[in-house]
């Protein structure tokens, strides 16, 4: 009875086997995606015009393996349509897919040579090809069917004719084994246990497992059972930080059902490596397999249970490296245990790709190119890692530190090598503290992130290659203080090595997935341009937390002698639903991001930095606001001071902050540029105009025609020049001690683990405010005003208070929706928007900004590519602040940081 | 921007047709960037003025331009003084308005273009380097040059003058040819920008006008380099044209005033002669040492322009060269100094030049037998140094390194130092023999190499050579 079903793994690399005629094409057509074909006669054509052109045949298969390969390092199943009747043509298919760690699948289409025949005859094309060359293909092919499985097919089909092929109608594709996206945890990941009984019950149960003894009643039974802790979402805060990192903004409820959340419970998994050394390996087996049948855990095998199994399989294995003892104590135990546990172990997957494909479990970890594939080589590496052929002076192989350079955006977290603490690395962890050892057992929860461990009884196996004793010996007071004590700690442990940025993450064109959009791409060659600043001018990228997007003007007022008014930023945000807006006064200031620790050690700690002081203030492209040393330390120590007195440190409950602020005056740092540019353009103006002036009124005294025109286009810009001169003097004081800085702090970005984004701009204000009060000489609280845009009474209000502002010399106003992420019909807003006085704007456009003539041709400009600017710093900004806090690594929230600074290279017009 | 020129020749409305310009009419044309006006606020018989008014369009100036962002200055071109400044666009101006007087040609009285007329010039308003550059520039062709200054800012008096000044020269008799030919070349040169692209015939056109007394001028390098805006390609043989024929004598003139600010470099104190040997020096030194090791693939990192690549491309036992800079207008520049498009096929398949910094972990850098990093480490923040010696020292791993830097015991001699001043203003530290020694040391004991030290240059009693060596190996 022909079967109409074909199963084939979901990741696949498919041969279709069959001579000329066999009608690959059509069966391949009938069951797949065409883009999953890659047919040797399309490629034929591709490279030669001629589908049938066989002295084309070898650029065509260097053509059909390059996509091959292609699809493959992308995870995507592909059927090969060709003849594949020859080995060797098959070798390198099959190369291929070892390569890439995907399963070949021969799929055989046998049919008799009449029928074959009797196809090609029906194509004029085919029509020359004598009958000798089908039946070479069917004699190739009959000798092929004896060598397909040596040659590393997996999954052999074999069709035996017309019938059996037609009747086949569907494809099903299996989940691999690996695939465990759907089970989404919350997960506790246990290290190498080792035998060590004692201390996997006291680890459980601190996890709030319950274990039961049972009574043995059958040879199945194990005689445990253990019942999982619920999960707890009202308390357990990881979940929703976790749940903002992946998703978006918002509430947990929205994610899991009120009815859903009450009965899920936590899963353990196993690291693999239950056996050897220990004292009660067999107990330990008892209790995972228990756990691992019932559901509540999971297990991936380490090497110490592989070569258990080997034993029990009747393989001769030295019983080396604490085998004997587990042998020893398996001795006692029921042959039916013994063949449960063999099972068991043979049941068990090399790795499993967890939650979405965000965690990767397995015993000695695995590179990224290796998640949720199948091969010997997988399997190899998930069980042993791969060492580097040296070998240390422990006589130890020397481990490849494949997790140095591992990129992925999935946790791995792995076991295999004991180290003294667990260290986050890239995203991955190592979970193996060498309990055996006398070390501890360590637990990862996932998603929160946090660890347990639990301390060694005693010491069951002295290590050749000592665990570090020193760390084991703070051990204990480890354990004392909370889980995150721990975490920090294990932070800075690992900065060292998490610190170092691979160019290959910042150059090149990159895509960067962010929170609020979908991918920000960063082109070249202005990662070309933010390379050199960052390298030669930017503080040590550690410091750079966050960089500010640029900020949009309005949209050009048709009003008379006006570029700029609030009306169109009112407009704008009205338009797209926005119902209340912050107009906050825009200070005459430069703009800094403020990144301050309540001590130094506060700074080495989360940001791994020592000896810079307590903090940084630097500008929008990563430089040191401060040249001068001596003021920066007592400027920042004068604020740590304010804020001390603020009792912010306690309130937050954090000992850093990062503040995005004004600085003033503007003068503080661009003193050259008002002395150099704006003051040097009103000097030339003020010094030639009026002789030009005094020149032509002799002119114009003699009667020349056009004189007196000209005379009062002169005087125009002689008075424009010396109003411009008056917008710049505003500017000019001289700033000589800390007494004359001013810091208007304006959003709190960031403190211990978490941002402000989600809080909106009224309360960003007016906590703000808050901590001006601690110190107004040196804070500075900005005044605003919140304006519903619905009742033209307030925004008429906010309209007449920008016009006294600028009147009197202020520089203008920003507009920001009241919520700090806005989100509007067309997607996420313009975070804010300016709008400059009309003085102010003579420093920008010029002194003749507003002579008859030249405002028409100014108010032509576009600020559409400066918003859509913003708008991608902005969703980069706050990736790079929520990965900072969310602990990913250096480079994670550096890529971000290097992002804005590589949008800001973008010709966009400066005086937008 | 305004020039006037007033002669006393009588008659002194004469200049109406030297200039061929009607005093009766104020006439107005276009020119590039925006109109010149041409009239006569005097014309008399006794006493004739005739005025240049330019009025330039500061919108249309930086239409169409690109603007870049993210430093500070890059407002520059939307606001500035060329409205007001003597500058090219007055060149450009003067010899559209002026086209017949400077060639020297009158249809009504062919004889007065050799006249030599007592002429008045004010030009209101010149920017110059220094208040005395206006003498120093026409002093030497016989004019009597007073200069008005003005303050910055009169609100600000501690800032002091401004760099603008008004300009007047008188000459007892001189061709209005001749005049106008030195405001046209002069002018441009105290101000120190062109507003259009410098092309060769940029040089061509020096030589025409400078023809008969830029060669005998004392200030004729200065002149010649800033004509030119400091193009190398320009001004070398630009200058030998021009002296071509002169005498040697001349080299007993005064060297040119240090290059301050110039063409965008940033002024260093180094007196130059000392600062070019020095530099060669260095280089020789370290393609010297890497000769002697015999590397096959040598990494030349902070390659700037490619000097040190020049030197290694010499040695043929080097199979291949990465020049690594942060820098891609030096990488452009390097290129196109190396001829890197007309390099024989095996020849330029040793040499690769890339983007790069040290500060990043950069796989690129792996597998070469020597590094140089030639004075490099300086230009980098101490607190960075950790991460280029993860770099370099820790990752790529290079057998030999080669790290050369500034030795600040050496400062005390350079006079216009200050103490605690560093020679260029890019340098964040500069280090003691001691303290280079020490670094040197802890990088080859953290990093399992062995390190050896040499003096750069001439060693002095007590301060040591000016430059020092840190060569590191297995």
């Amino acid at each position: 009875m022909p079967q109409d079903t074909l199963k084939v793994p979901e990741l696949a690399l498919i041969l279709l086997i069959g001579s000329t005629g066999a009608g690959k094409s059509t069966f391949a057509r009938r069951l797949f995606k065409a883009t999953e074909i890659v047919s040797s006669d399309a490629c034929r054509g591709m490279v030669a015009d001629d589908e049938n052109d066989q002295s084309a045949s070898q650029d065509a298969f260097e053509l059909l393996h390059y996509l091959v390969a292609k699809r493959l390092k992308r995870g995507l199943l592909t059927v090969v349509d060709a003849t594949n009747v020859q080995e060797s043509s098959r070798k390198a298919l099959v190369a291929l897919a070892r390569q890439y760690h995907v399963l070949p699948v021969a799929v055989v289409l046998d049919v008799p040579d009449a029928v074959a025949q009797r196809r090609n005859d029906q194509r004029p094309e085919r029509r020359h090809l004598g009958r000798h060359v089908i039946a070479g293909h069917r004699q190739q092919l009959r000798r092929s069917l004896r060598t397909l499985k040596q040659e590393g097919f997996r999954h052999i089909h074999h069709l035996r004719g017309v019938e059996e092929i037609d009747a086949v109608q569907t494809v099903l594709r299996d989940r691999l084994y690996n695939n465990r996206q759907q089970e989404t945890g919350p997960f506790d990941i246990i290290g190498d246990v080792h035998g060590c009984y004692h201390e996997l019950c006291t680890l459980l149960e601190q996890l709030g497992y319950q274990i039961t003894e049972e009574p043995i009643t059958d040879v199945r039974d194990l005689g445990v059972r253990v019942v999982a802790p619920l999960v707890d979402y009202q308390t357990s805060e990881g979940l929703d930080r976790n749940l903002a990192t992946t998703g978006s903004l918002v509430p947990t409820t929205a994610v899991i059902g009120e009815g859903e959340a009450e009965n899920v419970r936590r899963k353990a998994v196993f690291l693999g490596d239950l056996v050897d050394r220990g004292p009660a390996s067999p107990q330990v087996l008892r209790l995972v397999m228990s756990m691992v049948r019932d559901g509540t855990a999971l297990c991936v095998p380490g090497n110490h249970d592989i070569k258990l199994l080997r034993h029990l399989n009747g393989k001769k294995v030295t019983a080396n490296h604490g085998l004997a003892e587990t042998l020893a104590q398996l001795a006692p135990e029921p042959e039916a245990f013994k063949s449960q546990v063999r099972q068991f172990l043979d049941g068990l997957v090399s790795h499993y790709v967890l939650d979405g494909g965000k965690l990767v479990v397995a015993h000695a970890g695995l590179t990224e190119d290796m998640h949720g594939r199948g091969s010997g080589a997988v399997r190899a590496f998930a069980l042993f890692g791969e060492s580097t052929g040296e070998i240390d002076e422990f006589g130890l192989p020397v481990r490849y530190e494949w997790a140095r350079e591992y990129r992925g955006r999935a946790v791995v977290a792995f076991g295999h090598t004991p180290v003294p603490d667990p260290e986050w690395l890239n995203n991955t962890i190592d979970l193996d503290t060498g309990c055996v050892f006398g070390g501890r057992l360590t637990a990862l929860r996932y998603p929160e992130r946090e660890l347990v461990t639990v301390p060694a009884a005693q010491v069951y196996c002295e290590p050749v290659r000592p665990l570090n004793h020193k760390l084991l010996a703070d051990s204990s007071q480890l354990l004392a203080s909370s889980s995150k004590d721990q975490n920090e700690k294990l932070t800075a442990n690992s900065s060292q090595l998490e610190a170092e940025l691979d160019i290959r993450d910042v150059t090149g064109k990159q895509f960067i997935e962010t929170r609020l959009m979908r991918g920000v791409t960063i082109r070249e060659e202005n990662a070309v341009a933010a390379l050199e600043v960052m390298s030669r001018f930017a503080l040590h990228p550690k410091w750079l937390l966050y960089l500010p997007p640029t900020m949009s003007p309005t949209e050009t007022s048709a009003l008379p002698d006006l570029l700029e008014h609030p009306a169109e930023a009112l407009d704008y945000y009205r338009r797209l639903g926005v119902e209340r807006v912050v107009c906050e006064e825009k200070h005459m200031g430069s703009r800094v991001v403020v990144v301050l620790g309540k001590d130094e050690a506060a700074i080495t700690r989360r940001l791994g930095l020592t000896g810079e002081g307590i903090g940084k203030c630097y500008t929008r492209t990563g430089r040191n606001f401060f040249t001068d040393a001596a003021l920066e330390t007592a400027f920042m120590a004068r604020l740590r001071d304010a804020l001390t007195t603020a009792g912010f440190w306690e309130k937050f409950d954090t000992d850093w902050v990062c503040l995005d602020a004004e600085l003033l005056p503007w003068s503080a740092k661009a003193q050259e540029l008002v002395k150099n540019q704006y003051a040097a353009v009103a000097a030339a103006a003020n010094f030639a105009l009026p002789q030009a002036e005094a020149t032509l009124a002799e002119a114009a005294a003699r009667g020349l025609t056009g004189a007196a025109e000209l005379l009062a286009r002169t005087s125009a810009r002689r008075e424009a020049a010396t109003d411009y001169a008056e917008a710049y003097r505003r500017y000019c004081w001289p700033v000589q001690s800390l007494s004359d800085l001013k810091l208007a702090p304006f959003h709190l970005l960031a403190t211990e683990g978490r941002t402000y984004f989600e809080r909106d701009h009224a309360w960003h204000m007016e906590t703000l405010r808050g901590l001006a009060l601690a110190d107004p000489g040196l804070l500075r609280a900005t005044p605003y005003r919140v304006v519903a845009l619905n009742n033209p009474a307030e925004t008429d209000a906010a309209i007449t208070w920008w016009t006294d502002l600028t009147a009197a010399g202020g520089e203008g106003m920003v507009v920001k929706p009241y919520d700090f992420v806005p989100a509007g019909k067309g997607g996420l807003l313009q975070p804010a928007l300016k709008c400059r006085g009309r003085e102010y704007l003579r420093i920008i456009y010029g002194p003749d900004y507003l002579l008859p003539g030249n405002l028409e041709r100014l108010r032509q400009r576009n600020v559409k590519a400066k918003r859509n600017l913003a708008l991608r710093e902005f969703a980069l900004g706050v990736e790079g602040l929520e990965r900072f806090v969310a602990r990913e690594p250096l480079r994670r929230v550096h890529q971000c940081v290097f992002g804005v600074l590589a949008l800001e290279s973008e010709a966009v017009d400066p005086r937008l | 921007m305004l020039l006037t020129l007033s002669t006393t020749y009588q008659p002194a409305t004469d200049l109406g047709y030297l200039l061929h310009k009607n005093p009766a009419r104020l006439q107005s044309l276009e020119i590039a960037g925006g109109q010149a006006h041409i009239f006569y606020p005097e014309a008399t018989a006794e006493r004739c003025t005739a005025a240049l008014l330019l009025e330039l369009d500061p919108v249309g100036l930086v239409r169409g331009k690109d603007g870049s962002s993210g430093e500070g200055f890059a407002l520059q071109q939307y606001v500035n003084d060329r409205p007001y400044v003597a500058s090219s666009f007055f060149s450009a101006a003067l010899s559209k308005a002026f086209n017949t007087a400077m060639n020297g040609t009158c249809k009504d009285k062919p004889g007065l273009p050799e006249q030599a007329l007592p002429l008045t010039v004010k030009v209101a308003v010149v920017s110059a380097p220094g208040p005395d550059w206006p003498r120093r520039l026409f002093g030497p062709l016989g004019y009597d040059v007073q200069v008005e200054s003005t303050p910055l800012d009169p609100t600000v008096p501690e800032w002091g003058n401004s760099r603008y000044h008004t300009l007047h020269l008188h000459h007892a008799g001189l061709r209005l040819q001749d005049v106008l030919t030195h405001l046209y070349v002069l002018l441009p040169v105290l101000d120190n920008d062109k507003h259009y692209y410098i092309g060769e015939n940029e040089a061509e056109k020096l030589l025409h006008r400078g023809a008969g007394w830029l060669p005998q001028h004392p200030e004729r390098d200065f002149i010649t380099r800033r004509y030119l805006r400091n193009l190398a390609a320009y001004v070398n043989p630009t200058l030998e044209r021009l002296l071509a024929g002169e005498e040697t004598e001349e080299a007993a003139a005064d060297p040119a005033p240090p290059a301050t600010n110039e063409a965008g470099t940033t002024p260093a104190p180094e007196p130059a002669a000392v600062r070019v040997s020095l530099h060669d020096q260095r280089l020789e030194q370290v393609a010297q040492e890497i000769r002697q090791l015999g590397p096959k693939r040598v990494l030349d990192l902070g390659c700037g322009e490619g000097k040190l690549l020049r030197l290694l491309l010499k040695q043929p036992k080097i199979e291949h060269i990465l020049g690594m800079d942060v820098s891609h207008q030096a990488l452009t520049r390097a290129a196109s100094r190396l001829h890197l498009d007309e390099m024989p096929p095996r020849q330029r398949a040793r040499l690769d030049l890339i983007q790069g910094s040290l500060l990043y972990r950069d796989e690129r850098l792996g597998g070469f037998d020597a590094a140089a990093l030639v004075e490099v480490i300086e230009h980098l923040d101490e607190n960075r140094l950790a991460s280029l010696e993860a770099v370099v020292f820790g990752q790529a791993r290079p057998a030999h390194v080669f790290v050369t830097s500034p030795n600040a015991d050496y400062n005390q001699l350079f006079e216009k130092l200050h103490a605690g001043e560093f020679r260029h203003t890019n340098h964040r530290f500069e280090w003691t023999r001691a303290e280079f020694a020490a670094w040197a040391a802890g990088v080859a004991e953290r990093h399992g190499y062995k390190v050896r030290l040499e003096s750069m240059g001439e060693e002095v009693e007590g301060v040591g050579a000016p430059s020092q060596m840190a060569v590191f190996g297995a």
